[in-house]
């Protein structure tokens, strides 16, 4: 799990020594790494760990309640979401999240959820301690990457809360960018959504089609081999429909994709 | 519209290729003439950060401001008149213009018109109106309603638009050069603004401090439809009222940078008075119609007063997935214009019935829009089972609208009995300011609302309430 020795630096206490560094931290797995991308989830704690972070994942967490208030339903969301505020002990450690959507639930809404209601403080305090991942390892830790893969064209998949909520796609790009063999060819249409939306693509199937059919047609325009995203929920439907076409693209979270070109595995 | 027939419209939409083209093409260009007069983005955000502290202070003290524009619009000879539902509106219109016993009307673009539905009333009462907007003059010759609230013929492309003017212009040859089709457009139209005894236009900014009123076009039309009639009427929402002329410029420069990546238009009229003695031109009498239709309500709504910051720059159109894939007529009402409480692109909730979300940072006022939504949602979910936690009988429970008397639904309120989306809860539906309305409703009157009756919205949520959900 520790970083190879030949890429320490001397003039720096080392990673696993800095005090400023958070002990523990708390993981949130998010429904879909738990159902769908568990490699992801194990991927993401992996490599918090090897920077000499202890992770700790809390028994009881389920789901953030985002398709419940998504979906005009608080009171179902904040039953959902009162239960991660207990799951996770009322201390000042940092809850990473691998997925820009959940972590934007938890950390800006939240707090408006519980307004006036009881643990209105508790949510308050959970929401700030709320981290998406890449973030946490770029900014937090300022992980540095070495790459053990062969060459490889990528291109990146910003998910709208990623983007616009949370505001964490320079970390994720950026972590990318590190990768010295990986070549990161950007969508023309980055902004635009892939059509998942949640409980969007459930209720509005034929949109949401025509959505991921253009994302796709923009991802396979790049010439890329792997499309990189931070949420799972984006990845599903992305490679839900390059499957569906058969065509030769894989999509995988970046915490996965980072541990597969970093570990060596 | 129901669920089942927006689905319809989704699916017409999606097969057509061409409709899917011309969206997605003119939204790309828009999005790249929009990026391209704001890409300094530390002086964008300057300038947002301007424009919204202007409308919240608008906010702060809208009733007075609506006040003070009354008066000083009546000191410079504009005759006020105050509608509190469209039907107010329209019967106000169609008494002015059935007193100068006009049968003409020429129209400038108006989003609040189409609120209304103006032009059916009217048609319906024998008068001819003929929008002079080109993108509104095509869709009115094919009897469609505007699809995008800034450019209404969006959906159209050359070939189309040649088709249309062939087959509804009398005496119009087939052409699809640009030139040749503007030039049959401004034939019709100008015979027209000669022929029409009444103008009709839109407000962007109503300035209270000078009583004047801002309109900004880039076609001419909406100067030729306020001076070349004898007769102006001014149609605007509540919340279209700004403090000062000073204001102008910034609030000018992120609707026309935000709606057609211009820094200016083509015309900005500024209209403060009828012909005065001595003038050899402009209208003898100017009417200024000012709708509520449910805007003191969302005033009244901490949660929801926020929105009425929108300066209705059609941005969030432009970027939204969804309505780049359907457009504009799929949705069953314009999107940003026609629905029964007044609020900005895509608010409308129930099923299917809104533009994407992951609006935020496009919003150039920052009007608080995604963070409604659930707001919005909650009061529109079903509260029957099939819910998306499923089997819950339980009703969601939204906040609740501020009750007229005072301030005592600010707070976290159980409603037992929400109305279905769309239709304002029953005991909203008389509020104060319904003493300004007809009485008994009946239309007919000249002046339906009593003279001296100051308008007031509801009475105000304390300031910065509605600003809880901002970031």
């Amino acid at each position: 799990m520790r970083r190879p020795r030949g890429r320490q630096r001397t003039a720096f206490p080392r990673k696993d020594q800095n005090p400023l560094k958070p002990n523990p931290v708390y993981f949130f797995g998010t429904c879909l790494i738990e159902s769908f991308f568990p490699r992801a989830g194990e991927a993401a704690i992996r490599l918090i760990e090897r920077e000499g972070v202890p992770v700790r994942f809390p028994a009881g967490q389920s789901c953030c309640g985002q398709p419940a208030y998504n979906s005009g339903y608080p009171d179902d969301a904040r039953a959902v979401a009162r239960q991660q505020l207990r799951a996770f002990p009322d201390d000042e450690a940092p809850i990473v999240v691998p997925s820009g959507s959940c972590a934007g639930m938890m950390k800006h809404h939240y707090p408006g959820l519980f307004a006036g209601e009881p643990d209105q403080a508790l949510a308050e305090r959970f929401a700030g301690r709320v981290v998406e991942w890449s973030e946490f390892m770029a900014a937090r830790l300022g992980v540095e990457l070495e790459d053990r893969g062969a060459p490889l064209k990528v291109t990146w998949h910003s998910s709208c809360h990623a983007m616009r909520e949370m505001n964490v796609i320079a970390h994720s790009k950026g972590l990318i960018r590190q990768l010295s063999r990986v070549e990161l060819v950007e969508l023309a249409r980055e902004r635009e959504c892939c059509g998942f939306g949640g409980t969007f693509a459930v209720k509005h199937p034929a949109i949401s089609g025509a959505l991921v059919t253009d994302k796709v047609d923009d991802i396979r325009a790049t010439g890329a081999e792997r499309v990189i995203a931070g949420d799972c929920g984006c990845l599903l439907n992305i490679t839900g429909a390059i499957a569906h076409r058969g065509l030769p693209i894989r999509g995988q979270h970046l915490a996965e994709f980072i541990w597969e070109r970093t570990h060596g595995s | 519209m129901g669920p089942e027939e927006f689905d319809r419209n989704v699916e017409l939409a999606l097969a057509d290729a061409q409709l899917r083209r011309n969206f997605a093409f003119a939204m790309g260009s828009f999005i790249a003439r929009r990026q391209a007069v704001f890409s300094d983005a530390a002086q964008t955000e300057r300038l947002r950060g301007q424009g919204q502290a202007l409308k919240r202070r608008v906010l702060s003290r809208l009733p007075e401001l609506l006040e003070e524009l009354e008066a000083n619009c009546t000191r410079n000879g504009i005759q006020v008149h105050w509608a509190e539902t469209p039907a107010v509106a329209n019967r106000l219109v169609l008494d002015i213009i059935e007193r100068h016993a006009a049968t003409r009307v020429v129209k400038g673009k108006s989003m609040v018109s189409e609120e209304m539905h103006l032009n059916a009333f009217l048609e319906k009462h024998g008068v001819e109106v003929v929008e002079t907007d080109l993108g509104e003059f095509i869709i009115q010759l094919n009897g469609e309603t505007p699809s995008h609230i800034i450019v209404p013929a969006i959906h159209k492309n050359k070939q189309q638009i040649a088709r249309i003017f062939h087959e509804k212009v009398p005496g119009a040859p087939y052409t699809e050069e640009v030139e040749e089709l503007n030039a049959i457009a401004r034939a019709t139209l100008r015979r027209k603004f000669a022929e029409a005894g009444v103008g009709i236009s839109g407000v962007n900014f109503a300035v209270a401090e000078t009583g004047t009123l801002c309109l900004v076009e880039n076609e001419g039309n909406g100067r030729m439809c306020t001076t070349l009639p004898p007769v102006h009427i001014a149609v605007m929402g509540l919340e279209k009222v700004v403090e000062k002329l000073a204001d102008l410029p910034p609030l000018l420069r992120l609707l026309t940078g935000s709606a057609t990546g211009q820094f200016i238009t083509t015309y900005v009229n500024l209209i403060s008075s009828p012909r005065r003695a001595g003038e050899k031109d402009g209208p003898t009498e100017v009417h200024l119609v000012i709708l509520d239709n449910g805007r003191s309500r969302i005033y009244a709504d901490p949660e929801l007063r926020q929105t009425l910051q929108c300066v209705r720059c059609g941005t969030c159109l432009n970027h939204c997935p969804v309505y780049t894939r359907i457009g504009g007529h799929a949705y069953g009402f314009v999107p940003g214009a026609d629905r029964q409480d007044p609020q900005p692109p895509g608010f409308r909730t129930g099923p299917g019935r809104r533009p994407h979300h992951g609006l935020e940072p496009l919003r150039r006022l920052r009007g608080g829009l995604p963070r409604q939504d659930p707001h919005h949602r909650a009061a529109a979910a079903p509260a029957q089972r099939g819910g998306v936690t499923g089997g819950r009988e339980r009703r969601a429970r939204p906040r609740q609208p501020p009750q007229p008397n005072g301030a005592a639904g600010l707070g976290r309120v159980a409603v037992s009995q929400h109305p279905p989306a769309g239709q304002p809860p029953a005991e909203l539906a008389a509020g104060p300011h319904r003493q300004r309305a007809a009485p008994g409703g009946a239309p007919g009157a000249l002046d339906p609302l009593p003279k001296g009756a100051p308008f007031r919205p509801h009475p105000a949520a304390p300031p910065g309430e509605g600003d809880r959900n901002q970031r």
